[in-house]
């Protein structure tokens, strides 16, 4: 039994086939799995493997080495602060200290209600609406104290269940085309394209010496 | 100031409209008209000697010429166009403004690349992170499929390419090329040493491949449409062109703005009220960073040199990737500093000694001193660190490592240490910081 949902597993493999080689999707397939169980569990991570030709240790030894891949549990909200220099300048570090006490965990740590995980993390690109916070990935900014509760409140009502998707979530526009010319097919018109380049090259060439004479 | 209205919106003249990031308002605005221009009736050497014309630089930190790059891409049968919208170069949020904004620009921009260099498919690069964007980006390829920009046979013309949205699961290092080529592969983002693995000759898979910025790619069609010679005439020598410009900190209208090169000083941007509108609260300039936390620091005396790469790296530093970051008088500047070197630690990729261990040494005795526990013997010591990441701490700096992160970890440090060494002797002597 694979680990990916029949619907999910259909997704990998047209996943896998967008690339001349099967490893590429490996990132991908690792975001898809944590949209189906919030991080990457083992069977997870057992299926990748063989959908990208790779082991389970491979697919381990790199997913760990990116923030946005969990091989532990998170809360359904991964709260970000960003403290990096833009966000530091207007109050990114006692950002995080307040949203430390509001949630009651050090960055890190997932509150017991296993609804949030706090992070510190480093620039997010919205270094105009300083300090800035990610929830999943979606942008709030810029943020007091105050405004940060608020979001938190709002968080927990189920207010923003439109705007924030679960934990795991990352893209929710699919790709509509698969691969529409295969390879060798370009192959063949690139070596066209390459014949046709050195024709005219050529001529060029004959051209001026010609008019050289 | 007078010529101001004149200076076209080459890469932003999208940015506010209704819907800007779906095709209606795309094709409304020109748009696919540069690659239906460049497929039916222009040849590849055709398109790519205009952009040669343009002088276009690089947008995305190293500012190489975009059209010297493609004339260095080995023959090969199997040929990549790779798109950098990794973006994670503290305080700039540039290309994140584009991916989100006028993604079909980015898109066309990469099409006409891929035919001028032939390549055989192009993916584009998006940071994990910016989830909006990878979904704006998306609907943007799947619009262009179906309006047949992308595909086979693009226009009638014969040319085909598919284009791949890849999403990055979260690693600054991947920005740097050959670290975004290993990620694009499905490993741990660790640069390959150049050379061999110069992209242009082993690249994606071991084949030529061409890496390009989200910018760089979105001045594309514009050239395309109203030739390199007219790009070149904007700008001043060899900063041709406009270029959007990431104003941060303590300015009060942070925000992009695209502005002609070389022409406007960084007072300029600072304080004219259509850009920075002066620092906040009416406060001094302290310092300011010039090009990305991978930049050394101006102090107020540069504020008056033109934004323009040839005199920003005559004065020993960069505009790399556009990023300004305004400091003001009550500024803690060991703290910034100490930012910015957790920064790089955090995201060293560990491959080598300099840089992994001196920036976790270098972390450690900064935050030691901004905490109160520092020893004045620390500030040579900091600066013996530096110096052994890269040596004699010159500008542009000695490489020890494979990539140019780890030459980039002294940038802020050093130039901390440098301009406000005081600074740092009270934090030592008051065993803390002044500035809490
Ligand atoms: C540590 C590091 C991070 C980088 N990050 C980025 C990035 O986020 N985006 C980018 O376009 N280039 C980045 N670069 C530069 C790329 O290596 C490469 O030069 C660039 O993508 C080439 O595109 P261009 O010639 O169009 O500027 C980075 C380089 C280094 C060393
Ligand atoms: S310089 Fe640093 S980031 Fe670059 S390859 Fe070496 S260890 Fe990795
Ligand atoms: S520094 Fe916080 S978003 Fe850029």
């Amino acid at each position: 039994m694979g680990a990916f949902s029949p619907e999910m597993r259909e997704r990998a493999e047209s996943l896998v086939a967008l690339y001349p080689e099967r490893r590429s999707a490996l990132i991908p397939l690792c975001h898809l799995a944590q949209e189906e169980a919030g991080y990457l569990t083992q069977p997870f991570m057992e299926e990748i493997a063989e959908l990208t030709g790779t082991t389970p240790a491979e697919v381990y030894g790199t997913a760990s080495f990116y923030d946005m891949l969990h091989t532990e549990p998170v809360g359904k909200y991964l709260v970000g602060v960003c403290t990096n220099i833009a966000c530091l300048l207007q109050g990114g570090g006692e950002l995080l200290e307040h949203a430390e006490q509001a949630l009651g965990v050090a960055a890190g740590g997932t509150t017991d209600d296993e609804m949030f995980t706090l992070e510190e993390v480093e620039c997010v690109a919205h270094c105009d609406k300083a300090p800035a916070v990610q929830v999943n990935y979606r942008f709030f900014g810029p943020l007091t104290g105050e405004s940060f509760d608020n979001l938190i409140a709002k968080l927990r009502a189920g207010e923003y269940d439109g705007v924030v998707p679960p934990h795991g979530t990352l893209v929710r526009v699919r790709r509509e085309n698969g691969i529409e010319v295969p390879l060798e097919e370009v192959f063949a018109e690139r070596r066209e394209m390459d014949r046709a380049k050195a024709e005219r090259k050529a001529a060029a060439e004959a051209a001026k010496a010609k008019e050289g004479n | 100031m007078e010529q101001a209205n004149q200076v076209p919106k080459i890469v932003t003249s999208r940015i506010g409209l209704d819907e800007s990031w779906g095709i209606k308002t795309y094709l409304a605005t020109g748009g696919y008209t540069a690659l239906r221009k460049a497929l039916t009736s222009m040849t590849p050497e055709q398109v790519a000697d205009e952009v040669s014309k343009s002088n276009l630089l690089g947008r995305g930190g190293a500012g190489f010429e975009v059209g010297r790059k493609w004339s260095m891409l080995k023959p090969a049968p199997v040929r990549y166009l790779v798109v950098n919208g990794d973006e994670s170069e503290p305080a700039t949020f540039k290309d994140h403004m584009l991916i989100e904004n006028d993604p079909h620009q980015i898109v066309e921009g990469t099409l006409i690349s891929a035919y001028a260099v032939g390549a055989a498919r192009a993916f584009i690069f998006v940071r994990g992170e910016f989830a909006l964007g990878l979904e704006r980006l998306q609907a943007a390829v799947n619009e262009a499929y179906a309006y047949g920009a992308i595909g086979r046979n693009i226009f009638g013309s014969g040319f085909s390419v598919d284009l791949v949205v890849h999403p990055g699961a979260g690693a600054y290092i991947c920005g740097e090329e050959t670290a975004l080529l290993e990620s694009l592969e499905g490993k741990r983002g660790n640069p390959r040493i150049k050379p061999p693995y110069f992209p242009a000759v082993m690249g994606l898979y071991g084949e030529p491949t061409i890496v390009n910025n989200v910018e760089s790619m979105s001045n594309i069609p514009w050239i395309v449409n109203n030739g390199g010679a007219s790009f070149a005439a904007l700008g001043v020598g060899r900063s041709t062109g406009t270029r959007i410009f990431a104003l941060a900190g303590h300015v009060n209208r942070p925000g992009n703005y695209e502005v002609e090169m070389a022409k406007l000083t960084f007072r300029d941007l600072v304080d004219r009220p259509e850009y920075g509108g002066g620092m906040r609260l009416g406060r001094q300039v302290k310092a300011f960073i010039p090009g990305g936390v991978s930049a050394p620091w101006f102090g107020p005396d540069q504020l008056d040199m033109p934004l323009s790469q040839d005199d920003v790296a005559k004065a020993g530093s960069m505009l790399g990737s556009g990023s300004i970051v305004m400091m003001d008088d009550h500024t803690c500047m060991v703290r910034a500093a100490w930012r910015i070197a957790k920064f790089f630690w955090r995201e060293s990729c560990g491959q080598c000694t300099p840089c992994r261990e001196g920036s976790g040494w270098i972390e450690k005795m900064m935050r030691r001193i901004e905490l109160g526990s520092g020893r004045e013997s620390d500030l040579d010591l900091l600066m013996d660190a530096c110096d052994n990441i890269a040596p004699g701490l010159t500008w542009p700096p000695q490489q020890t490592t494979i990539c140019v992160l780890g030459p980039s970890i002294p940038s802020s440090v050093a130039s901390a240490i440098r301009m406000f060494r005081d600074e740092f002797l009270v934090h030592i002597k008051e065993g803390g910081c002044p500035y809490e």
